[in-house]
């Protein structure tokens, strides 16, 4: 066993941490407070190969490791992430999909796209009736000639408002359960399709998360994604892969509460000491970061056993679970040790905490993590 | 075009200085980087090339972990890269670094049209190689460059002087050394850094130079190192208007040195 960056993975930390300080940082605050796509940012960052970070450079992606992947997630996500879930989605679940199940003419032409950075993708799969039980879809699909019609409502879809592609999970046959889904690249500049409601939410503000509506929207019959009636599996395993994303996104969210704290109790001086010689603080800093590391070997575990081709869903739903939960207590408690300072706006320990409030729900929450690890385990 | 650009490999700017117990600053545990001003002297090749062609080699002189650094300015764009590597240049000061690189871009690397490097690294900030180098290679030299065009086997540069600026005109080969805001550092972009795995890069010893252990003895010996002391707590005076006035002029006077 080996702890240590090979020398992709390590030149991968370097830039993106630059990159991050530099372009990312500066942004974020306004970004979240004004509700702000950071369209330039996300251009910047097409220009470097990070919306495609491990798609083959066949399809212009930059044929890099997924825990490069990771890598760069979590140092975007250390200083923005809404910037970070902008990524992730277009990585994992749009890019990874038309990768995995897509036709040659598809990869060609989506996965490229996408992968480039000129389209941004999003996944269109969660329903007002259909969340955690993801597999009753009312959205339904049906092959009229030569075109697929799509009818439903699609919600809550990151990317949502400005995404150009969508993977679309819909039903194609209704009696048949999740047997009877289907996947599908719909291009959404479609007169059947618009975006309806954009959600007004507590955190990753300046990403969009928006009801995509679909009303006898006709799609030519090859953008069928796969094969009839196995739209489940592509959800499904689309989802695993986001998870390492949405893990990685939580790490950055965690440091950034954790470096940020430390840096202030060192600083702060409260009974004629820095607040960091008290034990009360210490121990909360060191169990945090206890979390943090221990949260982050099991993402790059997910994504080592995904670059290897071996099953990872298991490890990708632990690696999710604790990194959410590590985000979400380092910003609690980050905001404890600065305390009455920690709750104003002066400080982003507030955005941290509202950030990593969805790490915990969305891409499968904490439950469905809970849930997945026990089937995996008692099968 | 041949450009060479001479870099180091340097402590994170942000990495915290510790002296062990053998008085000598430890390296243990530190993010190493590529030198900041040697980031805009790599861009300016880079972007130079890009414009008129060629090719472009980063050399240094370091230990295997100088490779890093290395790999990272193939992966912002440029070509090939040589490392100086040698038992004998480990406490290496200027004047040996500038040696061994003088003896590499006068024998193996010659034929350069320019070369570029930062005006100071960023661990000792002692500024002295480009210096050195350009005194060994009988080059026209201009430091804490702004401003750089190379036309018609002339260089034109902006360099920044006590209280302003000036500009000179050097016939190539010369050396400049970059200062902030030459230019603005690209970010090398993943296929980039996937390409650098693969592009050349050569390790010399002082043997392969033909140099041996006297001919880069160093000058300078470091001794020991501390850290600066750390800062006292200010003080506070308290009292009648008239008297914390009277005290405070003479605290400025006496104690401060400043009026």
């Amino acid at each position: 066993m080996e702890f240590v960056y090979t020398e992709e993975e390590r030149m991968m930390l370097q830039m993106a941490r630059s990159f991050a300080e530099k372009e990312v940082k500066p942004l974020a605050k306004d970004t979240d407070k004004e509700h702000k796509y950071p369209a330039e940012t996300v251009k910047k960052m097409a220009e470097l190969g990070l919306m495609g970070v491990s798609v083959p450079v066949d399809y212009e992606g930059s044929g890099m490791s997924n825990i490069c992947y990771s890598i760069a997630i979590e140092e975007i996500s250390r200083h923005c992430a809404a910037t970070g879930v902008i990524m992730s989605v277009n990585n994992s679940l749009a890019c990874d999909p038309v990768k995995i199940f897509g036709t040659e003419a598809q990869k060609q032409k989506y996965l490229a796209d996408m992968a480039s950075g000129r389209k941004l993708g999003c996944l269109g799969l969660t329903e007002p009736n259909a969340g955690s039980d993801a597999a009753n879809l009312s959205t339904t699909a049906v092959l009229d000639g030569d075109d697929w019609v799509i009818n439903g409502r699609k919600i809550f879809i990151t990317n949502g408002n400005e995404a150009d592609y969508c993977i679309l999970i819909a039903a194609t046959d209704k009696s048949k359960g999740h047997r009877g889904l289907s996947a599908f690249i719909v291009e959404l500049d479609n007169p059947g399709f618009s975006v309806g409601t954009l959600e007004d939410k507590l955190g990753i503000r300046g990403s969009s998360t928006a009801e995509l509506v679909f009303e006898d929207c006709r799609i030519p019959k090859d953008n069928l994604l796969g094969e009839v009636g196995k739209g489940f599996k592509v959800a499904l395993t689309t989802l695993d892969g986001g998870r390492i994303g949405i893990a990685s996104q939580a790490l950055g969210i965690a440091r950034a509460a954790i470096e940020d704290a430390t840096a202030y109790a060192k600083e702060r001086v409260q009974f004629g000491k820095p607040i960091a010689k008290l034990q009360a603080i210490q121990w909360m800093l060191a169990d945090l970061s206890t979390q943090y590391e221990a949260a982050r070997l099991l993402t790059h575990r997910a994504a080592y056993l995904k670059d290897q081709g071996q099953s990872f869903g298991k490890e990708a739903a632990m690696a999710k679970l604790m990194a959410a939960e590590t985000a979400m207590k380092a910003a609690t408690q980050g905001i404890q040790i600065l305390g009455g300072y920690g709750y104003t706006t002066d400080y982003p320990l507030e955005r941290y905490f509202r950030d990593a409030k969805i790490t915990e729900i969305y891409e499968g929450t904490s439950e469905v993590m809970r849930l997945v690890i026990a089937t995996n385990i008692l099968q | 075009m041949k450009i060479v650009t001479c870099i180091k490999q340097t402590f994170d700017t942000e990495a915290k200085i510790v002296v062990g117990g053998d008085g000598q600053i430890s390296d243990e545990g530190v993010n190493m980087i590529l030198n900041p001003y040697d980031e805009y002297a790599v861009e300016e090749a880079i972007k130079t090339k890009e414009k008129d062609g060629g090719e472009v080699v980063v050399v240094t002189v370091g230990g295997d972990k100088a490779q890093e650094a290395l790999r990272y300015s193939l992966a912002m764009g440029a070509d090939r890269a040589v490392l100086i590597n040698d038992p004998a240049l480990e406490k290496a000061d200027s004047h040996a670094v500038s040696v061994a690189l003088a003896k590499l871009l006068s024998d193996k690397e010659a034929g350069y049209d320019v070369i570029f490097a930062g005006k100071e690294a960023v661990d000792d900030g002692a500024a002295q190689v480009p210096s050195r180098l350009a005194a060994k290679l009988d080059l026209a030299l201009a430091n804490v460059v702004v401003a750089v065009e190379l036309a018609d086997g002339k260089a034109t540069v902006t360099r920044e002087i006590d209280g302003g600026t000036e500009e000179l005109e050097m016939a190539l080969p010369a050396l400049i050394s970059a200062q902030k805001g030459l230019n603005e550092v690209r970010y090398p972009s993943l296929p980039g850094i996937m390409k650098a795995k693969r592009k050349p890069l050569d390790v010399v010893s002082l043997a392969d130079l033909g140099l041996s252990a006297e001919d880069v003895a160093s000058k300078v010996e470091m001794v020991s190192a501390e850290l600066p002391p750390a800062r006292k707590a200010g003080q506070k005076l308290t009292g009648e208007v008239d008297e914390v006035v009277a005290k405070l002029v003479e605290l400025l006077k006496n104690e401060a040195k400043v009026i």
